[in-house]
């Protein structure tokens, strides 16, 4: 460990200790080494997916690592039904569950997470034990007993069958990083606001809601990303008329039966990915605290 | 469900003191259970719905008989009580006519080896990430200009769909894909043997690592700088400092996150469908479960149960044994109004 590694120890230095100069340079060049390679790590086999997407098709395989024959027909051909893909609509139907299950997932989480943040009861472990269990659950135990009730229900192939189950799976999420952002809050706010004669919920409406924005945007980008990304419940429940974008992108087909269109699926990737990663560019720091604060699912 | 929020209930009451310490004291607001439970309701009733009911009725039909199921409606009862013989089914690949009677290939025959394969992928892939997350975690709390560029740099492997990234690295793995070219080899990587097992867990390692660096900087950094300045002063060397003061204050966030790490490769489905398929042994324990929905709600109920119960097994044994106290990390503490 070296000395300047922690917040703490640069106060130290601009506060004229002699930790600046005992940072020694091998320690670090090391650092950078290990900085670099972390963003290689993280960033070529994206940076892959990209060069590709806008590589023809015919050198799939070239191994240049710039961008090379380069063509936007594979984004063409990712929006093209001819084959009988629907990635345009696969990635409506992301949208509108990703919004219905976030804004739902926010309005419920909100108030729960307000009364465990805030409110003193009997039995607010049990609660978070619930949640806790709730997030811990392994979804496929859920496939077979809804995948009955919803053929039961005539749900197969809509998009109640696979928001409901969605927001149950966002719900400990968002209720575990609002809670955190709660305890943090300046209740005393909330106070001065009830002496003032707000009632509790104009208290809350008023005064903390707007304070707490931040996190709860922070939230949103966390919960709209779990729905974004889910996979195994929109395969078994859903069907061609909701059907989501990963799914979309699994199914993916070519123009032979065993032939792979990897241009084109790099390029769909491209479109469902570059979203995310411009949200993560912009709030980094925001997700970062909101995933450490509470993230439970990656 | 019941189970699971149980055995985290009893870690409360045995560990750590109820929330609030400040029982004593009274809280501002009267009638505040009251309302509490209204805040509450909407939560706890939303995963009774999606949760809670669908095990029961998983439980209850795993022990029914397929017979009486009437594919028309989906109910059951009818088929009556078929005792254990859906969970000796994959238990002990009886398909009738005793132990280890299913012929090879069917599903029945394949519960073990799927349960194999999900934990070895689970012990390395955990591991890796772990080790590697580490690494990653203590470079990025030391002091260097880009900070920004680092954090996005690994989020990006998180903010890519698990469908996205399998679609990814089964082209980076083709057989003339650049993993190939690179390395020089001529290996089928999604066809048999132990590669299609190395390509999962490549992939997953590149995805999740980051995420746990993250959530282990996170630890780090709440370790107080002052005691390794103390620890200096003493002639600590810096083997002795990562050993005998980061290890310790960074173990609980370090057991959270891989308890929660675990349960997720433990129900790893989206990765191994994608990238492989099944191929070379690597169907999961979840791709079994999904493989088996549409030949029979009965058998594939005990298998969900068996599943589930694996899973929450494992989360036992991490929060009783090896002390990953989710609930001291995860649960709030109660604001105090000044």
């Amino acid at each position: 460990m070296a000395t300047t590694t922690s917040t703490r120890n640069r106060t130290v230095t601009s506060s004229g200790v002699e930790v600046v100069q005992r940072r020694n340079v091998p320690a670090a060049v090391l650092t950078y080494a290990g900085v670099v390679l972390i963003c290689l790590w993280g960033l070529l086999p994206f940076y892959w997916m990209i060069v590709t997407s806008f590589r023809d098709v015919g050198y799939t395989f070239d191994t240049t690592p710039w961008p090379t024959h380069t063509t936007l027909e594979n984004y063409a051909t990712a929006f093209s039904t001819a084959r009988g893909n629907h990635f345009g609509a696969a990635l409506l139907h992301s949208l509108v569950i990703g919004a219905v299950t976030t804004v739902v997932g926010l309005v419920v989480g909100v108030f729960t997470a307000y009364a465990l943040a805030r409110l003193e009861f009997r039995g607010k472990f049990y609660v978070l034990g619930v949640i806790l269990g709730a997030s811990m659950f392994p979804g496929v135990a859920l496939v077979t007993p809804l995948f009955q009730l919803f053929t039961n229900l005539g749900w197969l192939n809509t998009y109640q069958a696979l928001i409901i189950p969605n927001i149950s799976f966002v719900l400990p999420l968002t209720v575990y990083t609002l809670t955190a952002f709660f305890t943090e809050m300046p209740w005393e706010l909330e106070e001065s606001a009830r002496m003032d004669g707000c009632t509790p919920g104009q208290a809350f409406v008023k005064v903390i809601l707007p304070l707490a924005a931040p996190g709860i945007f922070t939230t949103a980008i966390l919960a709209f990303t779990a729905a974004w990304n889910e996979f195994l419940l929109a395969s078994q429940l859903g069907g061609d008329k909701v059907q989501p974008v990963t799914v979309a992108i699994a199914t993916f087909a070519g123009a032979q039966p065993h032939q792979e269109p990897y241009t084109a699926v790099m390029a769909a990737g491209t479109i469902v990915t570059v979203p995310l990663i411009i949200m993560v560019l912009v709030f980094q720091r925001r997700i970062v605290s909101g995933l450490t604060a509470g993230g439970v699912k990656s | 469900m019941s189970t699971t929020s149980g055995v985290a209930t009893g870690e409360f009451a045995q560990g750590t003191p109820p929330l609030d310490p400040g029982g004593r004291r009274k809280s501002l607001h009267d009638g505040s259970g009251r309302r509490a439970t209204l805040l509450i309701a909407p939560t706890i009733v939303l995963l009774a719905i999606v949760i809670l009911y669908p095990v029961i009725s998983a439980v209850t039909q795993s022990f029914t008989k397929d017979a009486g199921l009437d594919p028309a409606t989906g109910l059951f009862v009818e088929g009556g009580f078929a005792g254990l013989s859906n969970y000796k089914l994959w238990l002990l690949q009886d398909c009738g006519s005793g132990a280890f009677s299913c012929p090879p290939g069917t599903l029945g025959s394949q519960f073990w080896t799927a349960t194999g394969v999900t934990f070895f992928f689970t012990v390395v892939a955990v591991s890796l990430e772990t080790l590697l997350g580490f690494v990653f975690a203590l470079v990025m709390h030391r002091d260097f200009k880009g900070r920004g560029i680092l954090r996005a740099s690994v989020l990006v492997p998180w903010a890519i769909p698990t469908a996205v990234t399998a679609k990814l690295w089964y082209f980076i793995f083709a057989y003339d894909g650049i993993a190939n070219k690179v390395l020089g080899t001529n290996i089928l990587w999604t066809g048999d043997g132990f590669a299609p097992k190395a390509a999962i867990i490549i992939a997953d390692t590149w995805k999740t690592a980051p995420f746990m660096a993250l959530l282990i900087l996170a630890g780090l950094q709440v370790i107080d700088g002052s005691v390794y300045e103390a620890a200096k002063m003493d002639g600590a060397t810096a083997w002795q400092r990562f050993r005998f003061i980061t290890l310790p204050l960074v173990r609980p966030a370090l057991m959270v996150a891989v308890l929660f790490r675990t349960l997720d490769t433990l129900r790893m489905y989206d990765l191994p469908k994608i990238l492989t398929g099944g191929a070379g042994n690597t169907s999961t324990l979840s791709m079994l479960v999904v493989d088996q929905v549409r030949s029979g709600f009965n058998a594939a109920s005990a298998l969900s149960t068996l599943t589930f119960l694996i899973v929450f097994a494992v989360a036992f044994i991490f929060i009783k044994f090896l002390g990953a106290n989710v609930t001291e990390q995860r649960a709030p503490k109660t604001t105090k109004a000044a």
